[in-house]
């Protein structure tokens, strides 16, 4: 793997953190198996691309997709908790429904941000290569993130959420409204993610409907690799975990694909993710085994 | 104080399962007054403390907890005038959370929870002096996980949880049927303490007709969703555990006797 193609990996693994950041809170912190994001990540691209191309600052495009990520959780959270849909099904509905609404926001399958101002712009021409300035900017982001939801879960206002993921009955007799929390995980959730399409749109230069297929797959295996590696110490080292997970799995998808012995190509990608995810859930269970 | 006026619970309704859970049920509950509540199974013991906590919404009847009207109040709303033990160890605190988080989740019980640390170096500390009064040697464990806590010492650290924030009532739903009978009594002790160190107006729903009787200073029976039995102050005093009895098989002779009628 040559110095780019691995820096290159770690980038992507970066962006994908914020995937990863918003599956754990949705599927470890709020217990709601959530697949809208396969939906919201392509939509944070296409907003971000089309108000960058229409003028606007690309922070605030970053933003506006948040917001738009948001709305996308608060609708699965609306047709779970108020109209009673099971939980996976409402995010499937929202999921499918949003790619109709990513291309109707693009007005066409891809959009390219060639020669477009992005919030990197400023950081090319330092001095530094552009194939270490991206994953150093995007790094920064992500550990802010990172400290911000970790406070946040830390917090009063996040320990409700934990409680009502962990035991909703228990945490109503608090006094925790549970459908409210659930809502606003969601929001919060997908907003994540959609920065994540976002800064997928800056960094490669485009937005295209069809780059969420699979955002869930890679969200979790970085979730379960980092648990996997880091086990279970409390809110912030499992935050980490996931950011980690995040840029080994991109690593290793890279390593897989390069390797020539392998013989693997570029659309053997979803294969090798499906049996990375499978070897990272067997592999605790092979260490109990081997334990015992 | 509790009031509840011509309470009507209806499950099932309009299917062949339907059952009045409970019938016009009236009671009212002194500040400071200590009631227990017995009653065999499917007597309406626990709709009567769901409707009390918020867990079940009375299809006619009113619910008055201190000076509030509840009785259109789902359980989260009223969550501040309400603290709650429950009979399972595993419903009442948060196995995933730690110790001092399950506590810092009770201290906000009926508060707004801001962005605030909820374990800022004072409220730990305060958390830990009421845990070390248990003496149970939790107060060196509180940043271990709840559920590998015993179920006895979740529910003890479930009644100090119920006595953090302020409340006008304390409901135990059972809080000791679980646990064996060292630890029941340890916890009963306790729920003692705490009820009449702090003068809570509590109401304990219980199997054990010796806790009825023992703790308390008043005894309520229910049957068939209607109370049949309600005694305090010295006639209470001179209840036994076998006048119980005896009432309660005259209570289920009499419904027989009914079903007997209806079908001859």
């Amino acid at each position: 793997m040559s110095l780019i193609a691995f820096w290159g990996a770690v980038e992507l693994g970066l962006v994908y953190a914020f995937v990863a950041l918003g599956v754990f809170l949705a599927f470890r912190v709020l217990d709601f198996p959530d697949l809208t994001v396969d939906g919201s990540f392509p939509l944070g691209a296409a907003v971000t691309a089309v108000l960058i191309i229409a003028g606007v600052n690309p922070w605030l495009a970053a933003c506006v997709a948040m917001v738009a990520g948001a709305a996308a959780g608060i609708v699965t959270a609306m047709l779970n908790v108020r109209f009673k849909i099971l939980n996976l099904l409402a995010s499937i509905l929202t999921m499918i429904a949003l790619f109709s609404v990513n291309l109707r926001v693009m007005g066409k399958p891809n959009v390219a941000l060639i020669n477009a101002d992005t919030m990197l712009s400023p950081f090319y021409g330092l001095g530094l290569r552009d194939f270490y300035v991206r994953p150093l900017f995007i790094g920064v982001l992500v550990v802010i993130a990172v400290i911000v939801v970790w406070r946040f879960l830390e917090s009063d206002a996040g320990l409700a959420m934990r409680a009502t993921g962990a035991n909703a009955r228990m945490a109503r007799a608090q006094g925790v409204d549970t459908n409210r929390q659930i809502y606003l995980g969601m929001a919060i959730s997908n907003a994540l993610v959609a920065f994540g399409g976002a800064l997928f749109a800056q960094t490669n230069g485009f937005a295209d409907v069809t780059s969420g297929v699979g955002t869930i797959v890679v969200g979790l295996a970085a979730v379960i690799i980092g648990e996997t590696l880091l086990g279970a110490r409390g809110i912030l080292i499992a935050l980490i975990g996931c950011v980690l997970g995040s840029i080994l799995y991109r690593i290793a998808i890279q390593l897989a694909l390069s390797t020539d012995m392998l013989g693997l190509q570029a659309s053997d990608l979803n294969f090798v993710t499906a049996a990375l995810v499978t070897f990272a859930l067997i592999l605790p269970r092979l260490r109990r085994g081997g334990a015992a | 104080m509790i009031s509840v006026k011509n309470i009507q619970v209806v499950f099932g309704k309009g299917t062949p399962l339907q059952k009045q859970a409970l019938n016009g049920v009236d009671l009212t509950i002194e500040q400071g007054s200590f009631v227990t509540v017995i009653g065999s199974n499917g007597a309406g013991k626990s709709t009567l403390l769901g409707v009390l906590a918020g867990d079940v919404l009375p299809s006619a009847g009113e619910v008055t907890i201190g000076k509030t009207d509840v009785t259109r109040k789902g359980t989260a709303a009223r969550a501040g005038l309400v603290a709650r033990v429950f009979q399972d160890p595993l419903t009442g605190s948060c196995g995933a959370l730690s110790i001092e988080e399950n506590l810092a989740l009770a201290a906000k019980r009926g508060e707004a929870r801001g962005l605030t640390a909820a374990l800022g170096p004072k409220r730990r500390e305060h958390f830990r002096e009421r845990i070390a009064e248990l003496n149970l040697g939790l107060e060196n464990r509180m940043g271990d996980r709840m559920d590998l806590l015993s179920g006895g010492q979740r529910q003890a650290v479930s009644l100090v949880m119920a006595t953090l924030a302020g409340s006008e009532v304390l409901l135990l739903d059972e809080h000791t049927a679980a646990l064996d009978p060292g630890m029941a009594e340890f916890v009963m002790n306790l729920t003692q303490k705490i009820v009449s160190e702090r003068r809570l107006t509590t109401m304990m729903v219980t199997h054990s007709m010796r806790q009825a009787l023992d703790y308390g200073h008043r005894t309520i029976m229910l049957h068939g969703g209607e109370i049949v039995l309600d005694v305090a102050g010295d006639s209470r005093k001179e209840l036994q555990v076998e006048d119980l009895i005896a009432m309660f098989r005259r209570i289920r002779g009499q419904t027989l006797d009914d079903d007997a009628l209806l079908i001859g």
